[in-house]
């Protein structure tokens, strides 16, 4: 490994390696990218490969569209099949008033060009007829959302990221980020010190205590959210299914297992990966009240992994006021997957000091300062 | 080395010695490039084949190898016995 880079890219996750895969493709290979243990250890090797664009923020729809997009190309790009599979989102309503609100997102959705639709209970049921229906109010759905395979994304990258003879470390940890007055001097690892003027901060659940390595404050805190596979079968669940009410989603995968998780709403931020009893239960309770020909399915494993969690349940994107080249691409708060492709590509700009492809200044850190900000609602999990 | 070592996923010895090649050197990156040890069995049958192949190729010792976290449960269990009664008390 030599000793300076142009550009350091901390965190070897979806956003880590798909900036440093689009600064590769504009033939900017300068490039490291550390993580300090193997790639896809954190958020990325753990989420439920959801692909969605049914959010309620203008930020996350566009995100989400252009990245849908994208996703839609990669296979070709990354040369490896990413089973990448648009059996959609069927998002399902409890309540009146979310009922209404649905209508809102829905209409906002498609002012933006997301083809979601808003659906009746019984038209919910045509698409997932195992569901039980009974207490739907409303639900919206659509087609182009998916689930893609995590990994498969990642060794994608990786692979790109060799050929293009971007280096990648992984097993280092970052100890330090030395800078002097607003400059970045060098980013310290217990493999030694690597000169730099320019850090990516893409460190998941860890990108806050990155952050204040370099001396900037970024409002993020990772928080535990568990998540199960069952065995696999015959594909016979073609959506992916959620319920902000109840916090649950699951899916089939082409693999065919059933993956699935559930938020716990009294959960304390903290570096906790550690699996609970609650959750298989309550996971089990709520899963069967929406299915309950899942009773006889089989649950082989369940981990977790941390949601990257801002105020505003948006991400951090640009550079932060304390530093000078020290640019973010975190606090995804569980959906940074869906939306890294995008979210990198704007990174990898920002970085060589290109017209952004989408103008991304409401996402900049210095929001939080004021406090008209406008949180996401579409969070589950 | 057609040798199943997973059978959960159908996985010879071949398939795990060529993905070393490539460069999956640890049983964490072997477990997600090819599904080892993400069966039914949850790498009962196959990890400890799979060290030994690991140990072979890249020449490390047992103790360099780390294992894959073993995740709850041991054993598959089917979601009606996780699940509370229907109707009774717990039933929420």
């Amino acid at each position: 490994m030599t000793d300076e880079y142009e550009v350091v890219i901390i965190g070897g996750g979806i956003n880590g390696l798909g900036t440093a895969y689009h600064m590769g493709k504009k033939g900017f290979t300068d490039v490291l990218v550390l993580d300090k243990s193997f790639l896809g250890y954190g958020a990325s090797g753990r989420n439920g490969g959801g692909i969605r664009q049914q959010w309620t923020s203008e930020e996350n729809i566009k995100l989400a569209l252009e990245s849908r997009k994208m996703f839609e190309r990669l296979d070709e790009e990354l040369e490896e099949d990413l089973e990448f599979y648009q059996g959609g989102y069927l998002v399902l309503s409890f309540d009146e008033e979310e009922a209404e609100e649905f209508k809102d997102n829905v209409k906002l959705q498609n002012s933006l060009g997301v083809e979601s639709e808003y659906l009746s209970p019984k038209e919910a049921k045509g698409i997932v007829p195992e569901l039980d229906t009974s207490d739907v109010v409303a639900a919206t759905f659509n087609q182009s959302d998916g689930t893609i395979y995590p990994f498969k994304v990642i060794h994608g990258y990786a692979n790109r990221l060799e050929e293009m003879g971007i280096d990648v470390k992984e097993h280092t940890e970052v100890t330090d980020i030395v800078t002097e007055g607003q400059e970045i001097k060098k980013v310290k690892t217990e493999e030694g010190d690597i000169k730099t003027d320019t850090v990516v901060n893409a460190a998941g659940g860890w990108s806050s205590m990155i952050a204040e390595m370099a001396g900037a404050e970024i409002p993020n805190e990772p928080v535990r959210h568990e998540i199960m596979v069952t065995e696999p079968y015959e594909r016979f669940l073609d959506p992916m299914v959620i319920s902000f009410k109840h916090g649950i989603y699951f899916s089939q995968s082409e693999h065919g297992n059933v993956v699935g998780g559930i938020g716990n709403p009294d959960e304390k931020p903290g570096l906790n990966q550690k699996s609970s009893l609650w959750f298989m239960k309550k996971f089990s309770d709520t899963l069967l009240d929406f299915i309950p020909k899942f009773s006889g399915v089989s649950m082989i494993r369940q981990w977790a992994g941390f949601y990257d969690v801002t105020p505003d349940a948006q991400p951090i994107l640009g550079t932060v006021p304390e530093v000078e080249r020290f640019y973010q691409v975190n606090g995804f708060s569980g959906h940074g997957f869906m939306v890294s492709p995008m979210v990198t590509k704007v990174t990898a700009e920002l970085v060589l000091g290109e017209e952004p492809s989408m103008d991304i200044d409401r996402l900049r850190v210095e929001r939080f300062e004021d406090m008209d900000i406008e949180e996401e609602g579409g969070v589950v999990g | 080395m057609t040798t199943i070592v997973c059978r959960c996923e159908d996985l010879t010895e071949k398939d795990i010695v060529e993905a070393i090649e490539e460069g999956y050197d640890e049983l964490e990156k072997l477990k997600r490039h090819l599904r080892l040890s993400m069966g039914p069995c949850q790498g009962s049958g196959c990890l400890i084949l799979a060290r030994r192949i690991l140990m072979r190729e890249t020449g490390k010792d047992i103790e360099e190898i780390d294992e894959p976290t073993s995740r709850p449960p041991s054993r598959p269990v089917p979601f009606s016995l996780l699940a509370s009664p229907k109707g009774g008390e717990d039933g929420d």
